[in-house]
């Protein structure tokens, strides 16, 4: 079963001519329309007519996260702000977000590949689909809804937390595909296993999971947990959102939308293309976007390329499951948290010094992320609810920044162990 | 009339509140009175010692957070009522106490209570005017 055969099972050849065709116009609508990369390509002594076909990619500048911080929030959109009909965002690196937009075009595209990763994972018109991502600036959410309604199926926006309620809907809706973080999925599992509810006797057949990294292990526990065929789907803002890429039902890598996003493996140190099936960053250039086209942008995702015509009949190129990052962005909750953001918090504190540690943990499939800092010699208080107001508003802050809730643990000067050279600033000992 | 007391955060971890009076210790300093007010994850060790200046370089210089805080010493007599009545003049005057705890030793058969008030200047004022006796730093730090 494919949503859009004509693609998804396209001869190689004629794929690469239509890549070829779409870089083209790429990149001469960035150079027109775009300062940044105008500069950058004469900078490079690069012109757009210098780029005849896919494999002149290399020739091209990247474009790096913060590249958008520095043209935050709009300066590397391609389109008038009349064109732009929604706007999302991410986590910057710092305090600022990362700010993507989208024409009515790009949200056309988008659908269309959130419809193939829902065909992937099984789903038709009459499926049920229950989106349990959160709504709003994070992509997930909207990304799946407007995939399910493009494929005629039935979408509940029930966005994310209330699991006792998700579970009630699940159960009475009759739900049949559920769209979540893979630790969510886990989590509705247990408390369904508190509620005494046997999952045979839902109507859910799989899940389509991502936005957090996830094992193989994870992925049996969660199938035999939920009696489901759970599904890996990728994707990020920058790029478009949820359906860059999506697993079919072999599980075996996942089929990237090669059509919309060319991908490229690079060493994250040479910056040198890397050969299929080396590990290595991965990077996309969206070849079919209006709103905001980003030419080779670096994901930080580490993983790697097989090109070989998957048993399911697509010849789309596969991406294997992510393995880690290339810098130190952590995903707690599916939210994209950087060292950094929690460290400028902390800056705006006199009580405390900039050293400090994250500890992330997984209690019970939530995320947990605590923050260890050191308080300066001087203790500016001697009462304890001083020190305690202190913590909390130090976690306040924090989750205003990253909207998520994280402990906060003030410990004398020095304590916490130096190390040579770059400091370690995260210790996850989350059992993935 | 006021008091330097020394508060020192302590993190709720084994070993780390010997850390503190084994600094203390080396250096021969004496505690004359002590008190820990504590959390769930953190301690505040608040004392009394004879050189209140050096003795928090020497904490601080040994990777601990501390402070000077300005208390008062007041000499209750050590009958059931004594501290009652200090308490009420503290309370008719509106000056409130965040915390207090007495002293290891005696002085002249009274108990010596340490209060950390509002206003320490205030407290001195009218505890003198009721004729309860609050100890200058000198008596205090050699006691």
């Amino acid at each position: 079963m494919y949503w859009n055969e004509h693609i998804e099972c396209m001869p190689i050849d004629q794929m690469r001519e239509l890549q070829s065709r779409r870089l083209q116009d790429t990149v001469f609508r960035v150079y027109q329309n775009v300062p940044f990369y105008k500069k950058k390509m004469q900078e490079m002594g690069i012109a757009p007519e210098d780029i005849r076909s896919i494999e002149d990619i290399s020739l091209l500048p990247f474009t790096t996260k913060d590249d958008l911080r520095e043209n935050y929030p709009y300066g590397l959109f391609a389109s008038p702000m009349s064109e732009i009909i929604r706007i999302h965002a991410s986590s910057g690196t710092t305090g600022k977000p990362t700010v993507v937009g989208y024409t009515r075009n790009d949200i056309t595209n988008w659908s269309e590949c959130a419809a193939r990763a829902l065909v992937c994972a099984g789903a038709d018109s009459h499926s049920v689909v229950q989106v349990a991502y959160g709504y709003g600036l994070f992509t997930g959410g909207l990304g799946m809804h407007y995939g399910v309604e493009k494929l005629g199926g039935s979408v509940i926006p029930i966005s994310g937390g209330n699991t006792k309620r998700q579970i009630m809907i699940m159960k009475d809706f009759g739900t049949t595909i559920l769209c979540c973080t893979p630790s969510y999925a886990l989590y509705i599992a247990e408390v369904l296993e508190e509620m005494g509810i046997d999952p045979r006797e839902l109507n859910l057949k799989s899940a389509i999971l991502g936005a957090e990294p996830w094992s193989e292990e994870m992925r049996r526990d969660i199938e035999k947990k939920l009696n489901i065929l759970a599904i890996d789907i990728y994707g990020l803002s920058e790029i478009t959102g949820p359906g860059v890429s999506c697993e079919c039902d072999r599980q075996v890598g996942m089929h990237i939308n090669e059509d919309m996003f060319y991908p490229e493996i690079i060493s994250p140190d040479t910056l040198k293309p890397m050969a299929d099936g080396q590990n290595g960053e991965l990077v996309f250039t969206t070849i079919l976007k209006e709103g905001i086209p980003l030419i080779r942008y670096r994901t930080r995702d580490i993983t790697r390329l097989n090109r070989d015509v998957c048993a399911c009949g697509r010849t789309s190129v596969r991406m294997h499951k992510v393995m880690g990052r290339s810098d130190d962005m952590l995903i707690i909750r599916g939210v994209n948290v950087f060292p950094t953001q929690i460290e400028s918090v902390l800056d705006r504190f006199p009580e405390l010094s900039l050293n400090y540690i994250i500890y992330v943990t997984r209690e019970k499939s939530v995320d947990m992320l605590e923050v260890k800092v050191e308080m300066s010699e001087n203790l500016y208080s001697d009462e304890v609810k001083e020190i305690e107001k202190l913590q909390q508003r130090i976690a306040a802050e924090i989750h205003a920044v990253l909207n998520i809730n994280v402990k906060v643990t003030l410990v004398g000067p020095k304590t916490i162990e130096r190390s040579e050279g770059k400091a370690k600033r995260v210790v996850d000992l989350r059992k993935i | 009339m006021v008091i330097k007391q020394i508060s020192v955060f302590v993190e709720n971890k084994q070993g780390r509140l010997y850390m503190l009076t084994d600094v203390l210790a080396r250096e021969g300093i004496d505690l004359k009175a002590m008190t820990i007010a504590d959390t769930m994850d953190f301690g505040i060790m608040r004392c009394i010692v004879a050189d209140p200046d050096k003795t928090l370089k020497v904490i601080r210089e040994n990777n601990f957070t501390a402070s000077i805080t300005e208390v008062i010493a007041v000499e209750v007599p050590d009958v059931p009522g004594g501290l009652s009545k200090v308490l009420k003049i503290l309370s008719d005057a509106s000056i409130s106490v965040e915390y207090l705890y007495s002293f290891v030793r005696k002085h002249k058969d009274n108990a010596l209570i340490i209060f950390r008030v509002e206003d320490p200047q205030a407290a001195v004022k009218v505890l003198s005017e009721k004729d309860v006796n609050v100890l200058p730093g000198e008596v205090l730090y050699n006691l």
